[in-house]
């Protein structure tokens, strides 16, 4: 993925909103679908990276949390790579069966995947990409891509 | 971002302004814990204001209703915007809680 906005964030939870809310801006033209541009990428990004924080990087205040993003016409793909060990995202229990749905974790995975066109981990299990693909808007059908600036 | 408390009848509602995410859920849980420790059993969680809840937002509300009916009381939520809702329809938590459309069709019954 050849990035066209990266982001190196410290490993603070506090950091999330004001890294999401720049990238939702840097996508605000992205495609023909500001609701799915609003909820499922803001949703998709922001458990990305609250993941990356809490189970990938740990309390750790030297870590650091890459963000990189691409556009290629109304496809957003982010990736979000923490400094951690990894883990294994096969393993991830389904949150909405009767057995884990009282409990107040496992659900961050599962709505990234429910509200993202894709989403797949690095071998690692320390990096995930996300992919969004828009409609695109009605006068850029046939007009080569990129986000509109 | 912030959470107002205000009693209406034996009921506490609490106002959720701005979000409801991984950096402000142990203040709501606080604030519930504390009411419900002094007693309070009826509470409502009002998202009128909310724009956006995370899974961990999502994490406290569950705690908090398991804890609120172990002590034989009742948590509402109000006010769901679509997004939300879609939020709590995806995670099958619509099936969990009493959702209103209002604060008061929350307080009816309670």
């Amino acid at each position: 993925m050849a990035p066209d906005l990266v982001l190196d964030i410290p490993n603070d939870l506090a950091s999330i909103e004001e890294a999401v809310d720049f990238v939702m801006e840097q996508c605000s033209e992205c495609g023909d679908d500001p609701r799915r541009l609003r909820l499922n990428l803001r949703v998709g990004l922001s458990e990305a990276l609250a993941n990356a924080m809490l189970y990938g990087n740990g309390p750790d205040p030297s870590k650091r949390v890459k963000v990189e993003v691409a556009f290629q016409g109304s496809t957003i793909t982010a990736r979000v790579t923490d400094e951690g060990r990894g883990f294994n995202p096969r393993c991830i229990p389904d949150p909405t069966c009767a057995a884990n749905i009282l409990k107040a974790e496992g659900r961050g995975i599962f709505l990234m995947r429910k509200l993202l066109d894709e989403v797949y981990f690095n071998d690692r299990g320390n990096s995930v990409t996300l992919v969004l693909r828009l409609p695109p808007y009605r006068g850029d059908v046939g007009v080569g891509g990129g986000a509109r600036a | 971002m912030g959470f107002q408390v205000e009693k209406v009848n034996d009921v506490l509602v609490v106002d959720v302004e701005g979000q409801l995410i991984v950096g402000n859920r142990q203040e709501l849980k606080q604030k519930v814990l504390e009411e419900l420790e002094s007693g309070e059993r009826k509470f409502i969680v009002d998202f009128e204001k909310t724009g956006y809840i995370d899974s961990s937002g999502l994490g406290v509300l569950v705690s908090l209703s398991k804890k609120v009916r172990e002590q034989g009381g009742e948590l509402r939520l109000a006010n769901l915007n679509e997004d939300l809702k879609t939020l709590f329809e995806l995670t099958k938590l619509d099936t969990l809680f009493y959702i209103a459309d209002s604060r008061d069709a929350a307080l009816k019954g309670l």
